[in-house]
Parts: structure tokens; C-alpha cells; sequence
């Protein structure tokens, strides 16, 4: 590629490799204004390398398919400005954290999406098609609890902050064990204590020890170290109550 | 600029509360054996109490001090955020537990010296 002198350009390293293992490959992007992480990566594939592998669907963070380690914290790359988060004009793209790569920076979600399904993350119906639809009063403080966690994109940036899915890949992580609270919170789901015996077993909720990084890069704001603080109060409650 | 996904108020809170911990434990069977001496070894321990006059150790009793009130503080932090109802203000409840911390130990300081 020839670079031209009047145009400032970012200097990129993007992982390159598979599951063998792989290492960082520089890029020199054409700098623009208003640029995101995506535009970065995108561009690289589209110019410089048509080899390089990446995940993406609706580019305005609405899909929770981009997201990647941006200078070593995760974020959802569609939505990322390179103003707010290079180092200088200094990037460092990798795939997200705690999940088994496939290629460059494409992982594999099953693990991710396993432990969503593991932790009872699923509807569990309490009426059929024939009974009256059930009211539901929005201002009902379970309700609040249960819509506060509803925003989930399934990106994976919570599983990748957290250090406790790093040291025990058996716990379920922050996404599923909140998607369990809201579900436990919804007047709709006949399966309550299912779901605390989902999170309560040797990869569940007990495992977390309130670092807080979910919460803190959650892309959408959510609060996933306060759900699962309430899946650890309400498993407690109900142990105690057969204790009894 | 945050330089990595660690670089947060809670996850240092978390780390301090490990090390203290850690340090506690190392420590109390240091403890509990020299006050084991006053019932074996009565001049043993009168020796090492006048070595803990030395300055130094009253340095070191300060860490000490603080690494207990900051264990102890941290950890009714943790009870506090798993039993109680939700408080937003996280952050400011573990800074505060520094604080406090830091406020005992410094007033042991003050009284040892």
C-alpha cells in the first residue's frame, strides 16, 4: 500500500491465527473523523487483507456479534470510537477473552451461549395458548428488577471482563446468571426454583466475587454484579427454607 | 484512558481484600505461636516485645493494622452488597472502607509512636 503524505494514518495490530495459536499483524489505517473500531477492522479487510476473519450484522449495537479486546478491554467495536480509546494513534484489536477462538478475531460463542441455556436462561411457560393473557403492571418492583436486565445483546464483553469465567470455565458468567435473575423476576415464568438450582450448583452464582468488571464495560450499561448478588440472596433464602 | 478491563475501583477493592487476606492468614500462626511464649517461654516472649519497640515494627504493625480494618470493613462491604437491598453507590462504600481503614490504623500510628 502506498501511504500518502497529507493523510494521517493509525497504526493497528490485529491478531492474526487460529485455535493453534497465532500473533499481532501491523496495519497502517487511513485515519478519518467520526471513525469506529469496526470501521478500522473493516477497512483493513476491504483494502489490505480480504483473509482477515471478523463477526458482524447491524453495526449500531443493537446484534452483540462485534465485539473484540480493544487495547486490552473488551468493548462492542461498532460503537467504539477510535478517538475515545486509542493509545495515541495506536490500536490493538484481538477476539474476545475467555472464549475459544476460530480465526483472527471470530470466536466461538457456544460456550457462552451453552451457559445461557445451563442457567435455565429459557422461558418457562405457565399458561397455554387457550388461557387469558397475563397483566402485567410494569410499576410491580419485580418487574422493575426483571426489566433492568432485558437490554442483554448477548456481546460476550461481560464474559470476557470477568475474571472469575477466566479462572473456572465451568462458571456460568455474568450474561447467563443475569438473564436467570430476570427470568426468576418475571411473573410469566412457572419455573422459579428451577432456575435457582440452575445457578446454584458447583458454576454458579456463588463462584462470583463481586469484581464488578461486567458491570463496568457492560456496552448497554446493564448491571450484572447486582442480579447476580440477587441469585445469591434469593439461593440462600430458599436453602435456608428447606434447611428449616 | 482505562488501560486494561482491571483498571477499576471494585476490582482493586476485590484485590486488596484477597491480599489482606492472604497476609491474615500468614499471619495469626505467627501470632498465635508468640503468645504461646508467655505460657512456655515467658523470657522469649519479654525479648521479642522489646524488639517490637523498635521503629520499624511499628511501621510494620501500621500495615498490619490496616490490613486487618481493611479485611474486616471490606468484607461487611461484601455482606452488605449479597444481603442487603441494592445500593448504587458501590464504589463510594469501598472507597469508604479504605478510608476508615486508613483512619484506625492511622490513629494506632499515632498512639504507638
Amino acid at each position: 500500500m502506498t501511504l500518502l503524505e497529507d493523510t494521517k494514518y493509525l497504526e493497528v495490530e490485529i491478531w492474526r491465527g487460529d485455535a493453534a495459536g497465532g500473533e499481532f499483524q501491523s496495519f497502517q489505517v487511513p485515519a478519518y473523523e467520526s471513525q469506529t473500531i469496526l470501521d478500522v477492522v473493516s477497512w483493513v479487510q476491504q483494502n489490505t487483507d480480504p483473509g482477515l476473519t471478523y463477526r458482524y450484522a447491524c453495526r449500531v449495537g443493537m446484534c452483540g456479534s462485534c465485539a473484540m479486546m480493544v487495547n486490552g478491554t473488551p468493548r462492542w467495536t461498532c460503537r467504539t470510537h477510535v478517538k475515545k480509546v486509542a493509545d495515541g494513534d495506536r490500536l490493538r484489536v484481538a477476539p474476545l477473552r475467555n472464549l475459544p477462538i476460530i480465526k483472527d478475531l471470530a470466536t466461538d460463542m457456544d460456550p457462552f451461549f451453552d451457559k445461557w441455556v445451563a442457567a435455565e436462561g429459557k422461558h418457562h411457560p405457565s399458561k397455554s395458548r387457550e388461557d387469558q393473557i397475563e397483566q402485567i403492571d410494569p410499576e410491580n418492583s419485580a418487574r422493575v428488577e426483571a426489566n433492568s436486565g432485558i437490554e442483554c445483546i448477548n456481546c460476550s464483553v461481560c464474559y470476557a471482563a470477568c475474571d472469575t469465567v477466566a479462572g473456572n470455565p465451568d462458571y456460568l458468567g455474568p450474561a447467563a446468571l443475569q438473564r436467570a435473575w430476570t427470568l426468576y423476576n418475571d411473573a410469566r415464568d412457572a419455573k422459579k426454583q428451577v432456575i435457582l438450582d440452575a445457578v446454584s450448583g458447583t458454576g454458579g452464582c456463588h463462584n462470583c466475587h463481586s469484581q464488578g468488571s461486567c458491570t463496568v464495560h457492560c456496552p448497554n450499561e446493564l448491571n450484572p454484579m447486582k442480579a447476580i448478588a440477587g441469585l445469591k440472596r434469593e439461593t440462600a433464602i430458599s436453602f435456608l427454607r428447606k434447611a428449616r | 484512558m482505562r488501560k486494561t478491563y482491571r483498571g477499576h475501583p471494585l476490582w482493586f477493592a476485590y484485590l486488596l481484600h484477597r491480599v489482606s487476606g492472604l497476609a491474615l492468614a500468614l499471619f495469626l500462626p505467627a501470632h498465635f505461636y508468640l503468645l504461646s511464649l508467655a505460657l512456655t517461654a515467658p523470657e522469649r516472649l519479654d525479648y521479642f516485645l522489646n524488639f517490637a519497640e523498635n521503629p520499624l515494627v511499628k511501621i510494620a504493625e501500621f500495615g498490619l493494622v490496616f490490613g486487618l480494618a481493611v479485611h474486616m470493613f471490606g468484607g461487611l462491604r461484601l455482606l452488605a452488597l449479597e444481603w442487603l437491598p441494592w445500593s448504587a453507590n458501590q464504589k463510594t462504600l469501598a472507597a469508604s472502607a479504605v478510608a476508615v481503614s486508613f483512619l484506625i490504623s492511622g490513629t494506632f500510628f499515632l498512639q504507638a509512636i
